[in-house]
């Protein structure tokens, strides 16, 4: 007789007839009814109207019977929470029961019973059990804290279970102790509440010896919380828990490597004790590759971080991640992804002739995976450079669609790592044109025509053929397209005049896309200007791509080597993503926020660096392109259209030389807010920060099309009112700011100068340890005081803070004048940005000035002006004054006799203003005159 | 922390639904049933996220066994907790079918709670916890009895109960070794380990204490003696004098600190069987068979094969239990085999000829060669094969690493038989892993 049939009463009225079995006499038909109740609770049925009647056959000798009464309480008990109650007495009872067995059951049910009335009559039968006789009634006792703590905290505290828990850790049974540090070490997380120190330590390192598997594996993920007070007692840790290694047990030795792996951080580098630890590191990870495939899927997970983290370890264990035909296709990825780790110059031979090998499977995303494989191993190591490309080109004579499409993927890459050099292939590739019908392996081909345009013959044909199905394309696809007509056009203006204005048209007229649109506005005022500047842009040389790809950032790693064993190390992400608790612990090996990260906006150029863009545009450099982008604005304001009325209202609004200010704050803010980018950044997911050769510009351009949103603001505050506060701006935007959105202001209040702030977290850990640095600036800007805040901001919560400014730090001048570069930073990270303060923030209280003074100053500046002027063959014809206007007209005649006549007037009332008009019979000698007279003021 | 544990049939319906943990409820059941069971595409992992909870499974004879959790659990012991059970279930009632698993439901239930209490794995040895879960009920014990099971499965020696009384004191060990090879088609070895295991089937009274002396090299250099074949238990001569083990791993019998200071290996043996070690070795090994396979594609619709295997040990030696599994395409439509020795067959299932041959003694080298005709139309004809690798079974009478049993010495105090009373067996095996030769 089995118990499946249980399974099988599906008839009407069940419940009614159940009831009736389960108040009948006899016992053994009760236990029958609730076997079945049992089985009707699994497939999910609601048996909860029968509770009382369950109940009622708790009271029974029949440990089994027993058993499966608690089991339906366990899972009805928060439903029917007052009747509940009348188990509390049975429980009591059986607390005291002689058999251990019954009071160890007792006291395991009891917990798991998450009725709140029902806690505190628990409380007295389980102190008593912690401190019963039999160490199988006391194991189960110190579990049952961490379940009361989960539900009632505040209960435990009161209650001194945590001191009692704490009494366990020196049980004479080594179960109990196990299951004490494990129960801890859950309160722990959620509350410190018991400081691990080197006595507790010392006890679970001789527990450590004795207990289960289990208790192992709770102990040594108790320890890996705990830091040592030196190196010494690190060393003796590690020595006494390496034996570890040798378990069957993959989880016992994964947590071990976790602790080994943390202490190893805190030993001297180039110690013996570190060689020979590292060296017992390697065998036991091999060794839980021939378990089975789910143990060989999470060890994988795991030496794919150690590997990064210390690449020593395994650097000798090639063989051992070829992939074998069986292997479950979890495992052969993983492999994979080990195995270009691993590659070097001295193995690289084997690792190709297996890539080549993986690359003719069935499996397509593992060929796939292969085939890209191959490419990093070109850009890994360049000795083999030649051999990859041989091998990928005879992959792509298999002529197997989803082969060939990944094979020119990976030669773009090659292409840019190492240009010029194995460009012979291209004839190849091109006859392959066809088959590409992915995105990425289109745009990785137009890249590689447009790059080499001047090789291929009928590029432009190529081209066209592309550009005849535009808008059936993916954006990264258009985007390529785009940049690869300029390019092509470029190289041979002569006879792709007409595609490269067919491609700009499609891309500005015809796109929804903003991207789209922008980069084709750009390139079309860039061609439109100044075609050799367009060269230089467009064609300027690229940055090298890094080596190492996807490494995981430094500061993640080090979390998650803290992780080892645990989910987070298989996801390969931090807890707090995928953990709703955010007081998760958060592990850290070593307090380094140094690591910066990139914010680039993900616009999908190629040409754009992926590795390391590093060294802020020089500043030198940057001026250049904006008086370029000055022209642009002059000369073709009209094809600009509907974009352009944003971007003319906000130099109208500022005073002076306004124009020149914002483009030059344009330029010099996104070499601050770009250029830190990480050194390490997959070249594929990092495709482009925005068209690479001019980065700066080309932000510029963005903001001042309203796209940057914050500084366009800020330049709308520069030609505010007097008397009115600057609204506050976003100065660093939560989405690419790891969850800190920060808005600021700098306004003048009662005579000082103050930044207001309000911080926002929109990050799922709380936010604290805030500090702020100015940079040099004009000014001498500074904080009169430590910015402080003082809690932490927690998610979703905003903090205003208001930061006195003093104006005596270190000076120097800036671009745009009013320009501070800030550094903020908190417990995550850096973050640095730019900020155009008002002008009138410096206007001091004490401005007031004489008439007479006033006057005289006045006189002053024209005078300067004119000798100025004068100086550069600018000549003064007359002066006049009109109304508070002064009045300056001056003469200026070219080599070739063109004669210009300007008008310039300054307002005398009001903010002071310059406004020059020109005048003369050829209207293109007026280009870039105003750009003329702004220089020479400015000497 | 496991929060759930979830046995589902092949169908996805549930058998078994056990919450640990408050912040899981049932519809983490039908997440996982969805997601992974019903999946259209077939799930690419053991580890899945769904939501914010993690679930870790392994499937056996169409039964998923699954652990689910809402934390950062250590997912190492919730893969190594779900193969536990497996092994658990598998002592109690034999194999985790659907059938078997419904009927005994309520067994399972009690099992699940001493294995795993608030999510916390607990006892998972079967040996244990037959002691005091039955499968017909409890037995009823006397008070004496109950203290000694609790403080047993509590204790530190949990494996092994006091007085245990045997008339005669015997001892097997057996070596058994799987050799794994990854060979190039060109006879060059990719990769070749030996996973070793030491099995231990003992009947001894007491609580007796063993120490095993092994030709390991770093054990033999520390001991400064030179393994010679006057070894009690070595029958045959030692053509290595020690083996370079990569890895060690004991049962938890053994001491480990123990054998981190001084190499020894010292325990208490549970009685009757145990594996107590795992070994893994990578130098040196003696590969028993050599496969030279030869494909030869004459044109579209023919193609012939012609293998060779060597037997690569001492002549009076014999292996047994051969197959050779030569693969062929899956458009085959006919294959005609001739082989020197043994019976070879094409099995259409698994596009595959099998050549079998009882023993074969060591030093023959035997051929088997094949024609197999080709369909030259339809869908199967024009996709590419890619060729899997010959693969073969075996048994041999020796170990392949080397690995020897220098001693095995028992002391019980406290009973009085002496090492040399005991009657001690020592065999050993070679069989092959996965033994691949590609072609």
């Amino acid at each position: 007789m089995t118990d499946s049939k249980y399974f099988t009463t599906t008839k009407k009225g069940e419940i009614f007839e159940l009831k009736t079995e389960l108040n009948s006499d006899k016992k053994e038909k009760k236990r029958e009814a609730v076997k079945k109740v049992i089985a009707s609770m699994t497939v999910g049925k609601d048996v909860s109207a029968l509770f009382p009647d369950v109940i009622n056959c708790m009271q029974t000798d029949n440990v089994e019977l027993k058993k499966l009464v608690y089991l339906y309480l366990m899972n009805y008990a928060k439903s029917q929470p007052d009747m509940a109650i009348m188990a509390v007495n049975t429980f009591v009872k059986d607390c005291e029961d002689p058999n251990p067995l019954i009071r160890a059951l007792a006291v395991r049910t009891m917990g798991c019973i998450r009725v709140e009335k029902i806690t505190e009559y628990l409380c007295e039968p389980l102190r008593k059990c912690m401190k019963d006789e039999d160490p199988y009634v006391r194991k189960t006792a110190a579990v049952c804290v961490a379940k009361l703590f989960d539900m009632n905290p505040v209960l435990v505290e009161e209650q001194g279970f945590v001191e009692l828990l704490n009494d366990l850790l020196s049980d004479a049974n080594p179960m109990v102790v196990a299951n004490a540090v494990a129960a801890l070490s859950e309160i722990n997380e959620a509350k410190p509440l018991i400081e691990v120190n080197s006595q507790m330590v010392n006890k679970l390192l001789t527990a450590l010896n004795e207990c289960t598997e289990w208790g192992q594996v709770f102990i040594l993920d108790a320890l890996s919380g705990y830091t040592p007070r030196d190196e010494r007692e690190a060393q003796n840790i590690c020595e006494r828990i390496s034996p570890r290694l040798a378990h069957a047990n993959a989880a016992v030795v994964l947590s071990t490597v976790k602790v080994l792996m943390k202490l190893i951080e805190m030993l001297p580098a180039d110690s013996e004790f570190i060689a020979s630890l590292t060296k017992k590191l390697a065998p036991p990870m091999v060794t839980l590759l021939s378990a089975e495939p789910e143990i060989q899927y999470v060890a994988l997970r795991n030496i794919n971080l150690i590997v990064q983290k210390r690449p020593d370890i395994l650097k000798q264990e090639m063989k051992v991640f070829f992939v074998k035909y069986n292997d479950p296709i979890y495992v052969k990825m993983e492999k994979l992804d080990v195995m270009i780790r691993l590659a070097q110059q001295s193995n690289i031979a084997q690792v190709l002739s297996e890539l080549k090998e993986y690359a003719t499977e069935v499996d397509v995303d593992f060929v796939r995976k292969s085939v890209r494989a191959i490419g990093r191993c070109a850009i890994k190591v360049e000795q083999s450079a030649e051999r990859c490309v041989a091998t990928l080109l005879e992959l792509i004579q298999t002529k197997v669609n989803y082969v060939v499409q990944e094979a020119v993927v990976v030669i773009k890459d090659i292409f840019r790592k190492y240009p010029n050099r194995y460009e012979s292939i291209i004839s190849t590739l091109c006859e392959n044109l066809d088959t590409l019908d992915e995105p990425e392996a289109r745009a990785s081909m137009i890249w590689i025509i447009g790059e080499y345009a001047e090789r291929i013959d009928n590029a432009d044909e190529l081209l066209e053929s592309f550009v005849d199905g535009f808008h059936d394309e993916n954006t990264q696809v258009q985007l390529q397209l785009l940049t690869s007509v300029v390019k092509l056009f470029l190289k041979r203006p002569t006879d792709t005049q007409q595609l490269v204005q067919r491609v700009l048209s499609l891309a500005t007229q015809d796109s929804d896309n903003p991207d789209l649109r922008d980069r084709g506005y750009i390139y079309w005022r860039l061609l439109s200007a100044d075609p050799a500047a367009a060269k230089q842009v467009v064609l300027a040389e690229k940055p090298l791509i890094s080596e190492e790809t996807d490494l995981l950032e430094p500061s993640l790693l080090d979390q998650l080597v803290c992780h080892i064993g645990s989910l987070a190390s298989v996801y390969h992400k931090p807890p707090s993503s995928f953990v709703d608790n955010t007081k998760a612990p958060l592990r850290q090996l070593a307090p380094n926020a140094a690591a910066l990260t990139t914010n680039g906006s993900s616009s999908g150029d190629m040409d754009s660096a992926p590795g390391l863009i590093g060294v802020p545009a020089p500043a030198g450099g940057v001026p250049s392109q904006d008086t370029l982008i000055a022209d642009l604005l002059q000369l073709d304001m009209n094809p600009m259209g509907g974009a352009a009325a944003a971007a003319t209202a906000a130099p109208i609004a500022a005073p002076g030389g306004g124009l020149d200010d914002l483009l030059g704050l344009g330029g010099s803010l996104p070499s601050y807010g770009a250029a830190p980018a990480a050194p390490m950044v997959d070249p594929l997911a990092a495709w482009g920060v925005a068209p690479a050769a001019a980065p700066a510009p080309a932000g510029g351009l963005n903001d001042l099309f309203g796209l940057g949103g914050g500084i366009a603001s800020m330049g709308g505050g520069i030609g505010g009112v007097q008397g009115y506060q600057t609204p506050k701006a976003v100065w660093l935007e939560a989405a690419s700011h790891k969850g800190l959105q920060l808005e600021g202001a700098v306004v003048r209040k009662g005579g000082a100068i103050y930044m207001e702030m309000s911080i926002t977290n929109k990050a799922m850990q709380p936010l604290s340890d805030f500090a702020i640095q100015f940079n040099k600036n004009s000014f001498g800007l500074v904080p009169a005081q430590p910015l402080h805040i003082p809690a932490p901001v927690f998610p979703n919560q905003t903090t205003q803070v208001s930061l006195r400014l003093e104006t005596n730090g270190p000076v120097q001048k800036m671009e745009p004048l009013a320009n501070v570069q800030i550094a903020m930073k908190n417990n995550v990270d850096v973050f640095y940005f730019a900020t155009v303060v008002p002008m009138l923030v410096y206007f001091a209280e004490d401005g007031m000035m004489e008439k007479r003074e006033f006057l005289e100053l006045w006189k002053e500046p024209i005078h300067d002006i004119c000798t100025k002027l004068q100086a550069n063959n600018v000549f003064t014809v007359a002066r006049r004054s009109v109304d508070g206007q002064e009045l300056l007209y001056h003469s200026i005649k070219y080599t070739n006799k063109i004669v210009v006549l300007s008008e310039l007037k300054m307002e005398i009332t009001g903010a002071a203003s310059l406004t020059l008009s020109l005048k003369s019979r050829h209207l293109t000698a007026l280009a870039n005159l105003n750009e003329m007279y702004q220089q020479i003021f400015d000497n | 922390m496991i929060g759930g544990l979830f046995v589902y049939n092949h169908k996805g319906e549930v058998l078994i639904c056990r919450l640990f943990r408050d912040d899981l409820t049932r519809d983490a059941v039908n997440a996982f049933r969805v997601n992974v069971i019903h999946a259209r595409q077939q799930v690419r992992s053991p580890v899945n996220l769904i939501g914010r909870v993690s679930f870790v499974h392994r499937k056996t004879d169409g039964v998923w066994l699954v652990a689910a959790s809402r934390k950062d659990a250590n997912a190492a012991a919730m893969v190594e907790v779900l193969r536990r059970i497996a092994i658990t279930m598998h002592s109690y009632f034999g194999k985790l079918t659907e059938e078997a698993i419904r009927s005994n439901f309520v067994l399972i239930y009690e099992l699940l709670d001493e294995l795993i209490d608030f999510g916390y794995p607990q006892l998972t040895d079967p040996s244990v916890l037959k002691t005091y879960i039955m499968q017909s009920g409890v037995k009823a014990v006397t008070q004496e009895e109950q203290k000694q099971i609790t403080s047993q499965v509590t204790g530190q020696i949990s494996w092994r109960r006091e007085g245990i009384k045997y008339r005669r004191n015997e001892l097997f060990i057996d070596v058994v070794e799987h050799v794994n090879l990854l060979m190039s088609a060109q006879g060059q070895v990719l990769s070749a380990h030996v996973a070793g295991r030491v099995l231990m089937k003992s009947f001894l009274s007491g609580m007796p204490e063993c120490k095993l002396g092994i030709n390991d090299k770093l054990s033999i250099r520390d001991t400064s003696r030179i393994a010679v074949s006057s070894g009690t238990l070595d029958d045959s001569k030692p053509a290595r004098v020690s083996v370079a083990i990569d890895d060690l791993q004991f049962d938890q019998c053994v001491r480990l600190g123990k054998f981190e200071t001084e190499h020894a290996i010292s325990f208490i043996p549970p009685d009757g069987t145990c594996e107590l070690m795992k070994y893994r070795t990578t130098s040196d090994i003696k590969l028993p068979f050599r496969v030279i396979p030869l494909v030869r594609e004459v044109n579209k619709s023919k193609m012939e094969i012609k293998v060779v295997l060597k037997a690569d040990f001492k002549p009076n030696l014999i292996g047994q239990k051969i197959e050779v599994r030569i693969p062929v395409p899956p458009h085959t439509s006919g294959v005609s085999v001739i082989c020197m020795k043994g019976k070879a067959k094409y099995k259409s299932g698994d596009n595959a000829i099998v050549w079998k041959m009882k023993r074969l003694a060591g030093g023959k080298e035997v051929q088997c060669s094949a024609e197999v005709d080709l369909l030259t139309f339809g869908n199967v004809a024009n996709r590419k094969w890619n060729r899997p690798p010959v693969s073969i079974n075996f048994e041999v009478p020796f170990a392949p690493s080397g690995f020897k049993v220098r001693y095995l010495k028992v002391f019980e105090s406290k009973l009085n038989y002496s090492d040399h009373d005991v009657i001690k067996w020592v065999r050993y095996m070679g069989r092959s892993g996965i033994y691949e030769t590609r072609c």
